[in-house]
């Protein structure tokens, strides 16, 4: 298995290396810079600043150099955060991301997959219809309403939890920023699982397993969930990505620190360097992501094996 | 080994929680004030800064030799006294014996000419260098070609700065209040580089000291115990919040947690006055939305055509309904209130009837060629953002009742202002201008014909230029002053800029928080407030 995951992360390095360099020098295709502000500069000082920055260099060699600090692990320093490198900005922003993404993915997996299940096993009931209406609800309200909405009621009018603000990732203040994220993940989720069970239990093991006669209960959760979460997992992937990075509105209604909001800020103000930093990091958050779904197929289902 | 390093940082961390919840109920008394921003500081350097939230946040951190009062009026700061010479060009400032730094060192005069010449220093690579430019030899300095330590500022002894200036600035104590005058502290400088703002190396002389920055989260400022003042400083913590979502900030001030807001989300502005009353601040602010008309394309060259755009604006409305009195009617290009002027030169056409302003700018368009069969048409340039949009459209509107035919060209901010600057053709581009300091000099210069950076229309009148260059040269305040509405009311009758709106300020400010005293700069130092349990 070790070979195997080497082996994916070795090929996924050519694919990085494409990636990143179509982003650099589509990047700067854009028009204006980091430097173009609604007060303009001094001509003498945008001079001063490119020279500090490379940005008088030919595209290539500031190509070069980026590609080389890049394999020293250094991702530059930021343009808008002048303060800070790349580097640090995601070191304090992405254990939040994480935190904030694996909670809501966790909601997500458990709240869904129960009520996928329950549906599936009560299919064209009351209770089916409920739980694909809900989750088509959940689907269509997008997250810049959700957010809004929970945070006055929960925040302004009751005042039970904090309106807004990390304070230092204290549990309450991260419930609704999770719930705002999750919902869609449970619907979906919710959705996937009602699918592939209805199919697992009507599929040969399982027919052949309550033939033996075993409990509806272990039926269920051992041998159909067992194939009814194989779309799920595939799902996970590219969901982890988005959770991970995709979460702007989020952070900007809530006031997170985290990385979300870096993939629209740095492009809108041209932070060319963190552009780049946001498209390293999620290259390599889907290849990871995808290697480990695969490890995790070829764990749940014995038909897959890593070859 | 790797099990027990780990269970040693889970020690360590246990301890320091432990600690600091240990400190905070230790220190339960402290007052803290909560203070929304518009966004994250781009960078703590007063020497590299530009935006309006890090002038906030440095304004409490650092004192620089005059300081503006909750008022906004220029007092004492790290200087407590000050002379000119006669001729205006060379100011000698008192430095206060009793000025320290947060480590308790003494803030000297050297201090002060180190860093003006890092500002000037090309290599720093500060945005706001040629805000100092008056000082003798700055512009020089900055572009190279004279080395920093002839940038006119000198220290005869540890308490007398001299700074020499190349022309009497009347403004120039105003243009000291702004944040790219304050001191930095050389040694933190000298030994960690462009590190010195992180909270462990900074080094402050202000009322406050840096605690802790996280970004897109919060700055927190503790209270600086060496500041000559500290006894009369009440909150003993600030915590600057970051909001680039005004609903957010708006959500938090009515839950509680914030006591005070940089912006309000103008869309709700209704629902806003209505629930909060008294604790919604508009105030008149130092600032011109306008209108840039290229000045030197043929279509324009008429001044009469720019003059009927101009007139057929219905700008209260504009104001009223669009901006929801978020902004008000710009007649004149300086704003009114502003420091060393008196009444702008207000557009002649400022009381007329709307309807008979229509009619009149009809007839300009007909004199200068255009009519029903040769159509003027115009193209509005501007950057995404809020009611910019409706703004364009609105305006278009009106111009449609003058027969003029509007398209509209929307591009994000930064490609609109690359575009403006690197000469781009347009008809009329959208923009704004905030004032650095409160002098009209500090509006009019932007149309000099040699201000290429900020002159989008291509303006030049030479003599425009020349007014301009006399009032540089008049240190007579009310003599200078009429020279500057000569030139402004030449702006207002050439107009390659249109000015629609005067801004204002917005803030919300918590009936808990005393001492927020409205003003024109919007500045609000949190040493002059208290907050009440």
């Amino acid at each position: 298995m070790l070979r195997y995951v080497l082996k994916r992360m070795a090929a996924a390095i050519p694919t990085l290396f494409l990636i990143v360099t179509i982003s650099f020098f589509l990047m700067r295709v854009a028009p204006g810079g980091p430097f173009n502000l609604e007060r303009p500069l001094e001509a003498k000082v945008m001079e001063n600043l490119n020279r500090i920055y490379h940005l008088d260099e030919p595209l290539w060699r500031q190509y070069l150099l980026y590609l080389s600090n890049l394999l020293h692990g250094d991702l530059g320093p930021s343009f808008v955060y002048r303060d800070f490198s790349v580097g640090d900005l995601f070191a304090a922003g992405l254990p939040v991301s994480i935190q904030l993404g694996a909670s809501a993915m966790t909601l997500a997996l458990f709240l869904g997959t129960i009520l996928g299940s329950i549906a599936a096993l009560k299919q064209n009931s009351a209770i089916d219809y409920l739980v694909v209406g809900v989750a088509t609800f959940g689907i269509t309200i997008p997250p810049f309403v959700v957010a809004p909405v929970l945070s006055l009621i929960f925040g302004v009018s009751l005042g039970w939890l904090p309106a807004g603000g990390w304070g230092n990732g204290a549990f309450a203040n991260k419930i609704l920023p999770v719930i705002t994220l999750a919902l869609p993940q449970i619907a979906i989720v919710a959705r996937l699982i009602r699918g592939a069970m209805i199919e697992a239990l009507r599929s040969d093991h399982v027919r052949t397993a309550r033939a033996y006669g075993l409990p509806t209960r272990i039926v269920v959760m051992v041998h159909a969930l067992r194939a009814a979460i194989l779309p799920v997992v595939s799902y996970l992937g590219p969901a982890a990505a988005a959770l991970l990075t995709g979460s702007i509105v989020v952070e900007t209604i809530f006031g997170i620190p985290g990385i979300g909001r870096y993939f629209v800020q740095a492009a809108l103000s041209r932070d060319y360097t963190l552009v780049m930093g946001t498209v390293v990091v999620v290259s390599i958050f889907v290849v990871v992501f995808n290697t480990i779904v695969d490890l995790l197929y070829a764990w749940l289902d014995p038909r897959v094996r890593y070859d | 080994m790797m099990r027990s390093k780990l269970l040693s940082y889970a020690a360590g961390i246990g301890l320091a929680a432990f600690l600091v919840s240990a400190l905070a109920s230790a220190a339960s008394a402290e007052t803290t004030y909560t203070r929304g921003n518009d966004s994250d500081p781009e960078t703590l350097d007063q020497h590299k800064t530009s935006t309006i939230s890090e002038r906030n946040i440095l304004t409490d951190l650092y004192e620089g030799l005059v300081v503006y009062g909750a008022r906004a009026k220029v007092v004492p700061g790290v200087a407590e006294s000050w002379e000119t010479s006669d001729d205006g060009l060379t100011w000698t400032f008192h430095l206060r014996d009793d000025a320290k730094w947060s480590n308790g060192e003494p803030v000297t005069a050297e201090d002060f000419v180190f860093s003006y010449r890092r500002i000037l220093d090309p290599q720093t690579g500060a945005k706001y260098a040629n805000i100092l430019y008056p000082i003798k030899n700055a512009e020089a300095a900055s572009e190279g070609k004279l080395p920093p330590q002839e940038v006119g500022v000198t220290a005869p002894d540890a308490h007398t700065l001299q700074i020499t200036l190349e022309n009497a600035t009347p403004y120039f104590l105003e243009l000291l209040t702004h944040q790219t005058s304050m001191p930095v502290y050389p040694p933190a400088v000298e030994k960690y580089g462009t590190d010195f703002v992180q909270p462990e190396n900074m080094v402050t002389n202000g009322a406050y000291t840096l605690a802790e920055f996280t970004p897109n989260s919060r700055i927190v400022l503790v209270k600086n115990e060496n500041f000559h003042d500290a006894a009369n400083v009440k909150i003993d913590k600030v915590v600057y919040i970051p909001f680039e979502d005004r609903s957010a900030c708006l959500r938090r001030f009515e839950a509680g947690e914030v006591q005070s807001c940089s912006d309000i989300p103008t869309e709700q502005m209704k629902y806003v006055k209505e629930t909060l009353g008294d604790q919604v601040r508009i105030a008149p602010y130092l600032g011109t939305y306008y209108y840039a008309v290229k000045a030197d394309k043929e279509k324009f060259a008429d001044v009469r055509v720019r003059q009927a755009l101009s007139m057929a604006i219905d700008r209260e409305f504009i104001a009223d309904e669009i901006w929801a009195g978020a902004m008000l009617p710009a007649w004149s290009f300086v704003p009114p209130g502003i420091g060393n002027y008196g009444e702008p030169a207000y557009a002649e056409y400022k009381d007329m009837d709307p309807l008979d302003r229509e009619d009149r700018a009809k007839e300009l368009l007909e004199e200068a060629g255009y009519g029903e069969g040769k159509p003027l048409k115009v193209e509005i340039r501007y950057n995404t953002g809020e009611n910019h949009q409706n703004t364009a459209t609105a305006i278009a509107d009106m111009w449609k009742n003058i027969g003029v035919a509007t398209t509209f060209v929307n591009v994000d901010g930064a490609t609109h202002y690359a575009y403006l600057r690197d000469k781009g053709d347009f008809d009329i581009a959208r923009a704004g201008w905030i004032g650095d300091y409160s002098d009209p000099q500090n509006f009019l210069f932007l149309v000099e014909s040699d201000n290429p950076g900020f002159n989008y229309a291509n303006y030049s009148n030479p003599e425009y230029d020349a007014l301009m260059e006399k009032a540089e040269k008049t240190t007579d305040l009310e003599a200078r002053a009429k020279i500057l509405k000569e030139a402004e009311a030449i702006f207002m009758r050439d107009l390659p800029y249109i000015p629609i709106l005067y801004y204002s300020s917005l803030s919300l400010v918590s009936d808990k928080l005393k001492g927020w005293e409205d003003n024109l700069v919007n500045v609000h130092a949190s040493r002059w407030m208290s907050v009440e349990e």
